[in-house]
């Protein structure tokens, strides 16, 4: 299947390009865009019609060789991965022009996104412990790389915490993946899943979990997400927020529900969602009292991602699988949109605090009603895709009998309206003092487009619900 | 039965929505002809499906959104009952805030949710299933948010806050229930209500006041009223639209179906929620006339007078009779004409001759004929005065209320109408007897502020005088019970 192969190629070589020909690289970079874009269209026509599709560069299989397959799951990422990365090297055309961010913003840039890009790819779609691990630890130091972009001393020191928290991650993971390796002989999913049990296997998911909740930033290790998030440019924080975190949760769920079913025990289950319940009235709290808007964006993040993991209690039930990819998807989208937004209202004004942004939707009304469409995702109200992943996730909560997990989904939803609902005045209160600069036309619509797919997601949730079905694990634990 | 129709309705006004949104702010005969059309086309279709539904016919149409969960639209009596309402009442009320807001800024962000909240409203209508229902009911409340901040000055961005502070935390007990609920039963479709018999009673009774918890922070059931009053900030136009056709008579919209479709009314009575409902809606009926005798700006006065009107809708559902539904859904479209009329009103005095105040209304009443006649015809519809609109909606929950052997409601009944008597006549009184202030001025020199006020105080007349024929809200609502609705 080629279009797999483009899509973790096309990514390496804009990197590549863009590294030879720094001050091309914007153009480089959107002409991938397009063809990646293309490959990732072409992918999920191949999945609606025929189901999982599998590529074996070299010819070799598994467990000998490298495997990459796309099933609903993994097209469900790549597809947002294409969509959200178009947004952004659209937007960040400007801002993040060579010529414009001077040379370590300006060349840095696109070769890490097109890396992360690539990252992101090979993690949602391959099917072999150490090959994901390789996947995370690219998509990891593009990470951290493109938050050290954002030149200020307080964000480099935001990025180093970065790279502390994931470097131990990719520590505790590895240690995971040598366990399993050690006991089974193969660290290829699918035959892990039906591997006979070892004594070794209960702490090596431990080790992989911890791991990844590290890269994702769960609570309580998401202390380093929102300087992180917050201090980057803000393209680059579209990418790290929207795409990022979903990588590692991707992972997660491959862990738990195809390669090792048979170890979660409900104790376990119920402590990752206990810790995503925190997160939720955590990162809720903290978005109340900041006084810049991407703040009050990144600790949503640390909000909206503790959602997801309310999906390992409910394991059982079908719907709150599917409700944590659409939330997961549905976040990528509105997140992006955000920040996008964040960054135009930063062009225009000069600063995020609540007091620039006074009365900005008048200059920049398609960009304040993409904030507003945005923020109707992230609290969940319908109809958007936010909603559908809530909707299900609640209902999944009750047909399990654990109706508390419904009432953290309810009480986040209020917490993201009563957070959000500062900035969105603010845009749209009365009269501005100071006169706003231009921004390009370009730059304002895209966060509407990103905004506006959120809630595309939601109305016709239809098509993407039986996509993600296709070779959906059954183990569920 | 055709699939279309149903859509259509919702396109007539979801289409002109969308659209006015890319229209620039000075194209406003291009912007006005998207609205009005959409409003008249909506009428049309209204008016073309009216023989047929009367005599038992239903169309039906399923948007699926996921597996499980899809919107049902279905056009039958009682959805053709608020639709009709709605799709008449946005009609004239367009053409009002045409004439209301010609030259105001942000006209085309005015218009497009504007057209938004018919569509949401016109789906409420609509609505077939419990779920549907719910997302039209949010669809309401977020576009109607940057309505009631329209003017963008701090009382209005304080009227918008207060209204999402108690919209969203009633929307999310709302979602509660429903999926509390559905949980128990599957999906609830309201022409096939679920068995409840086999259900823990506890859990529905907490079930039941999720939903009236939810409703009723749309419908301004006292203490969920708050922000009704706050929300007067708004432009008028939007005024009337809140208060006479969209967000509290969604609220009490909701009620009916969650009493009729959703419980019945057999299961309301063995559980015992149906007399509580009653009595929070007859002290929000005395508590909201209460306050309104206290306020000192019309608009004020009218918004308490909604909070207290609302509920006879409320409570003629909650009163689980046949007479006592009849009174409540025609209240429902009574109230409607009534308060939209008394808006129109107030507006055109704020508009015209700069009065806010129950003060400044000291003889108007001879300068301002056209305006204060519809004015004084609403009044005193809402005192139910024979044989006026409102006075048809009381007898019938009154004797709705003597068939459910609840006699107490009488009383309700007897004191809220001495209370809308003791603060509506002293309006009238200064309207025709007062003398104006020096200076005072004012004209109705406005035929299209004007003219809308006439129509609805006409149809509020007539709805009273021809309440024993057919084609009556009264006549209509006697068909929906006699279709066979309350089973």
């Amino acid at each position: 299947m080629s279009a797999i192969v483009l899509l973790v190629t096309v990514p390496l070589l804009a990197a590549l390009a863009s590294v030879v020909w720094p001050r091309r690289a914007p153009d480089l970079v959107a002409g991938a865009v397009a063809l990646g874009l293309g490959a990732a269209l072409w992918l999920a026509q191949a999945v609606w019609r025929g189901g999982v599709q599998l590529v074996a560069p070299g010819g070799w299989g598994a467990p000998l060789g490298i495997e990459l397959a796309a099933d609903g799951l993994a097209l469900a990422f790549v597809l947002l991965g294409a969509g959200v990365m178009a947004g952004v090297v659209l937007s960040a055309r400007v801002e993040m022009a060579p010529a414009r961010a001077g040379p370590r913003a300006g060349f840095g840039f696109w070769p890490l996104a097109m890396l992360l890009w690539a990252a992101l790819n090979v993690a949602v779609m391959s099917r072999d412990l150490f090959n994901l691990y390789v996947a995370i630890e690219l998509l990891t130091l593009a990470a951290v790389g493109l938050v050290a972009l954002g030149a200020k001393p307080a964000t480099l020191v935001a990025a180093m915490r970065y790279m502390l928290f994931a470097l131990a991650g990719s520590l505790l993971y590895l240690l995971g993946v040598v366990l399993v390796y050690a006991a089974h002989g193969t660290l290829d999913i699918a035959l892990l899943g039906a591997r006979v049990a070892a004594p070794t296997d209960a702490l090596a998911l431990a080790l992989m979990t911890a791991g990844l909740l590290a890269k994702t930033a769960l609570f309580p290790f998401h202390v380093w997400l929102p300087p992180a998030h917050a201090g980057a440019p803000a393209p680059a924080s579209a990418l790290l927020s929207g795409l990022v975190p979903k990588a590692s949760f991707a992972m997660l769920l491959r862990l738990w529900f195809e390669a090792m079913p048979d170890r979660a025990t409900p104790g376990a289950l119920l402590l990752l969602g206990g810790l995503g319940a925190a997160a939720v009235l955590w990162g809720g709290l903290r978005a109340l009292g900041q006084p810049r808007l991407k703040l009050i964006v990144a600790y949503s993040t640390v909000a909206q991602l503790g959602y997801m993991f309310i999906v390992f209690p409910l394991s059982a039930q079908v719907d709150a699988w599917t409700g944590a990819v659409f939330q997961a998807l549905s976040h990528g989208l509105a997140k992006a949109a955000m920040f996008l937004c964040a960054g135009v209202f930063i062009l225009s004004a000069g600063g995020d605090r609540m007091a620039d942004l006074r009365g900005l939707a008048r200059a920049l009304p398609m960009t304040g009603f993409a904030f507003a469409l945005a923020a109707v995702t992230l609290t969940g109200l319908p109809p958007s895709g936010g909603f559908t992943a809530k909707y299900l996730m609640m209902t999944a909560a009750f047909g399990a009998g654990q109706w508390p997990w419904a009432l953290v989904l309810a009480g986040g939803g209020l917490m993201a309206a009563a957070y959000l609902y500062r900035p969105v005045t603010a845009l749209f209160a009365g009269e501005r003092a100071a006169p706003a600069r231009a921004v390009p036309r370009v730059v304002q619509l895209v966060p509407l487009v990103l905004a506006l797919a959120a809630i595309a997601l939601g109305i016709l949730s239809a098509a993407p619900f039986e996509a993600l079905q296709i070779g959906r694990p059954e183990g569920a634990p | 039965m055709s699939a279309l129709l149903p859509v259509a309705v919702l396109l007539s006004s979801a289409i002109p929505a969308v659209a006015t949104f890319f229209l620039a702010q000075d194209s406003h005969g291009l912007r006005n002809a998207l609205t009005l059309g959409g409003a008249v086309v909506k009428v049309a279709l209204i008016v073309a499906m009216l023989l047929a539904v009367a005599g038992g016919a239903a169309h039906e149409a399923r948007l699926p959104l996921a597996p499980g969960l899809y919107i049902l639209l279905r056009i039958d009596a009682i959805a053709l009952l608020f639709l009709s309402l709605s799709a008449v009442l946005w009609l004239l009320t367009t053409l009002y805030a045409i004439a209301y807001l010609g030259g105001k800024p942000q006209l085309s962000r005015f218009f497009g949710f504007f057209s938004l909240c018919v569509a949401a409203t016109t789906g409420l209508a609509m609505s077939g299933s419990l779920i549907s229902f719910f997302i039209f009911f949010e669809l309401l409340t977020l576009s109607t948010w940057p309505l009631v901040a329209h003017k963008q000055d701090a009382p209005s961005l304080r009227a918008a806050r207060s209204y999402l502070a108690y919209a969203l935390p009633g929307s999310a007990a709302l979602l509660w229930a429903i999926v509390w609920l559905e949980s128990l039963t599957g999906p609830v479709v309201f022409t096939d209500p679920p068995a409840l018999d086999a259900l823990d009673p506890a859990s529905l009774r907490a079930i039941f006041a999720l939903f009236i918890v939810g409703l009723g922070a749309k419908a301004a059931l006292v203490p969920l009223h708050g922000w009704l009053p706050v929300a007067m900030a708004a432009p008028a136009p939007v005024s009337a639209l809140l208060h006479a056709v969209a967000v509290v008579k969604a609220g009490a919209f909701g009620v009916v179906r969650v009493v009729y479709d959703v419980f019945g009314p057999d299961s309301v009575a063995a559980l015992g929620v149906g007399t509580v409902l009653a009595a929070a809606a007859s002290v929000t009926i005395l508590w909201g006339s209460l306050r309104a005798l206290r306020q000192t700006e019309i608009k004020k006065r009218l918004a308490f007078s909604t909070v207290s009107q609302v509920s006879y809708i409320i409570l003629g559902a909650a009163l689980a009779s046949p007479a006592a539904l009849i009174g409540g859904l025609a209240h429902l479209v009574h109230q409607g004409l009534m308060k939209i009329t008394l808006f129109f009103c107030a507006g055109i005095y704020d508009e015209r001759a700069g009065v806010k105040t129950i003060a400044g209304l000291d003889g108007l009443g001879w300068r301002m004929p056209w305006t204060s006649v519809c004015f004084s015809v609403g009044a005193m519809g809402m005192i139910g005065l024979p044989p006026l609109a409102g006075f048809v909606s009381k007898l019938y929950l009154g004797l709705g209320a003597l068939e459910a052997g609840a006699p107490w409601v009488l009383a309700v009944l007897a004191g809220s109408t001495l209370l809308n008597a003791a603060y509506f006549l002293p309006l009238l009184f200064r309207l025709w007897f007062g003398t104006p202030a020096e200076g005072a001025s004012g004209d109705e020199a406005a035929p299209l502020l004007v003219a809308p006020a006439v129509l609805t105080a006409l149809a509020s007349l007539g709805a009273g005088a021809l309440a024993a024929t057919a084609v009556s809200p009264l006549g209509w609502a006697e068909l929906i019970v006699t279709g066979g609705y309350a089973r």
